[in-house]
């Protein structure tokens, strides 16, 4: 593990080979090269990223856990461009300006839909931002595009719900147009930071299950932050656990359970087996004094 | 629900109603003089005999209050946008715009009429003096408070700062505005009277000075009545077309989801 931290001018800019668990073809959609990130200056700063490198490949869905705090969130964030790296490099999508380089979608725990919009409009909202749907939203926003929204909401069961507004749905309804949200402009990239969080248990699970479907329709690549080891392991190719603050990746496996998988397979052994490994990690992780803190 | 709200109305109206029965009864028992407090029916009558001679000053104050309003809501709308948008701009305006604000608004007349004469121009710059500053509290409230989640998913998005504005910003805000207009414009009618009874031949401000300096008591509480009336009629016009635009912001009881 030291020898992450060991800066050379060779080691910046020359990617791990982390990302070859999963069979990670040469495109990688998210390169994260040493990337480091510091809030603050001085004697101020807080280390919310150490020196992480990290490849994940076109279409996998990577999930990211680890103890609260360890820089899940800043991960998503320096992939969606929100961030700048204080050192390293990020290339998204084979650029370093990531929103500009490909089209990406996000999903938070909290839904935060428009109240003046009614859910259709709210979903809508990316084809008025993002080209080529920006040109055309005008004259498409009351013929393909809503078609194109209708049948969205249909796949995650909100059929006739379109025309309601916010405050007429539930949690769980609101998170589901979220995701419509989040996938309505067709993103190569699609961030999510514990979408399902705030839920309940049976409605977390139903929409996992959704979620498996919409991507394995549209197979863009996914980062998911998440808490819940259960969904992890439903959902991602491939699991990323991450150290106490200031984060760094400790563990990187492959999930290789075969798809589409059943909520009933969460409680087979081999996946109870995964489960058990990945909270010893993070327990670890949490017990553990982190080095930079040792080191002082 | 629709009952209620019309029995809630006449209680309002029996209230108001009882409110000048109230009045007209305590006089008459009192044997108070109108030198002192006036009936509120030799008020009406005073107000209907005068109407010809008062209208034009009503005409007065209303336009100078318009005026000031108008204005006072564009400079307000303009200063809110900038300070809720920039955190720099907040934190560079903000003490400059409290202590403005803090002057009582009464100082402020008697430099305005140095600088412009007596008459309309002092009234409609102390009016908007005073109404603007709520509207720059309110908008840039309104902006400010943008959640972060949905910025940074319209950022990743690529979406510029004017796109986040407009989609989210603005819309957002419109509930704070509308509110922020009915104190205005409140606001405004005190600032056009006070400069009005301090430095001006016109309006009802002046009407009330001079009628309180004849001893005419029914003729300034006809002022205060024409006020009132005004103040009311406006704040009922800008309710209506607030709950037009911003109905959302205020949720009906009739939940549809299941």
């Amino acid at each position: 593990m030291a020898s992450m931290h060991v800066k050379s001018d060779t080691a910046l800019y020359q990617p791990t080979v982390r990302g070859l668990a999963a069979g990670t073809p040469a495109v990688p959609a998210i390169e994260l090269s040493q990337a480091c990130v510091t809030f603050g200056s001085g004697a101020n700063s807080v280390p919310a990223l150490a020196q992480t490198s990290l490849r994940i490949a076109e279409g996998e869905f990577v999930a990211l856990v680890g103890p609260s705090g360890c820089g899940k969130s800043t991960i998503l964030r320096l992939a969606s461009g929100l961030v700048k790296p204080t050192a390293g490099v990020v290339v998204v999508g084979g650029r370093e300006v990531a929103a500009k380089a490909l089209r990406i979608g996000m999903a938070f725990q909290n839904p935060t839909m428009l109240p003046w919009l009614t859910i259709e409009r709210n979903v809508m909202l990316p084809l008025k931002i993002v080209e080529p749907y920006r040109s055309r939203y005008r004259q498409e926003k009351d013929g393909a595009f809503r078609d194109k929204a209708h049948a969205l909401l249909a796949q995650v069961g909100l059929r006739g719900f379109a025309g309601k507004y916010p405050w007429q749905l539930s949690g769980g309804m609101l998170q589901r147009a979220n995701l419509c949200r989040a996938l309505i402009h067709e993103p190569r990239l699609l961030l999510l930071d514990e979408p399902f969080g705030a839920l309940d248990q049976f409605t977390r699970e139903e929409l996992w299950a959704i979620m498996q479907e919409l991507w394995l329709a549209h197979r863009p690549t996914v980062l998911l932050v998440t808490h819940d080891l259960r969904e992890a392991g439903f959902l991602a190719s491939r699991i990323c656990v991450m150290s106490a603050r200031p984060g760094r990746i400790i563990d990187d496996a492959a999930v290789g359970f075969a798809r589409p998988r059943s909520i009933a397979m969460t409680f087979e052994p081999h996946f109870v087996a995964l489960n058990q490994r990945l909270r010893e990690l993070i327990v670890d992780a949490r017990a553990a004094p982190s080095i930079e803190e040792g080191a002082r | 629900m629709k009952k209620r709200a019309l029995r809630q109305k006449l209680w309002s109206a029996g209230l108001i109603l009882l409110f000048f029965a109230g009045w007209e009864a305590f006089c008459l028992i009192s044997g108070m003089s109108d030198l002192i407090l006036p009936r509120p029916s030799q008020v009406f009558v005073t107000l209907w005999q005068r109407m010809p001679i008062l209208w034009p000053h009503i005409l007065q104050t209303l336009g100078t209050t318009m005026t000031g309003f108008v204005l006072g809501v564009a400079l307000g709308v303009l200063l809110g946008a900038v300070i809720g948008v920039s955190r720099t701009a907040y934190d560079t305006v903000y003490p400059l715009l409290i202590g403005f604000s803090s002057i009582p608004k009464v100082a402020v007349v008697p430099i305005f009429v140095l600088w412009f004469g007596s008459g309309t121009v002092p009234a409609v710059l102390t009016s908007l003096s005073i109404c603007f500053f709520p509207i720059v509290v309110n908008i840039a409230t309104g902006l400010a408070t943008t959640e972060p989640e949905m910025e940074d998913v319209l950022k990743a998005l690529g979406a510029s700062k004017f796109d986040i504005l407009w989609n989210v910003g603005l819309p957002r805000t419109m509930p704070f505005f509308f509110a922020s207009l009915k104190v205005a414009i409140t606001y405004a009618f005190v600032g056009t009277v006070l400069a009005e009874t301090v430095a001006s031949n016109r309006g009802i401000g002046n009407v009330m000075m001079s009628a309180s300096s004849n001893f005419n008591v029914p003729l300034v509480f006809a002022g205060l009545f024409i006020l009132a009336g005004l103040g009311v009629a406006l704040y009922v016009a800008f309710s209506l077309i607030e709950a037009r635009v911003t109905g959302w912001a205020t949720r009906k009881n009739d939940l549809i989801a299941a």
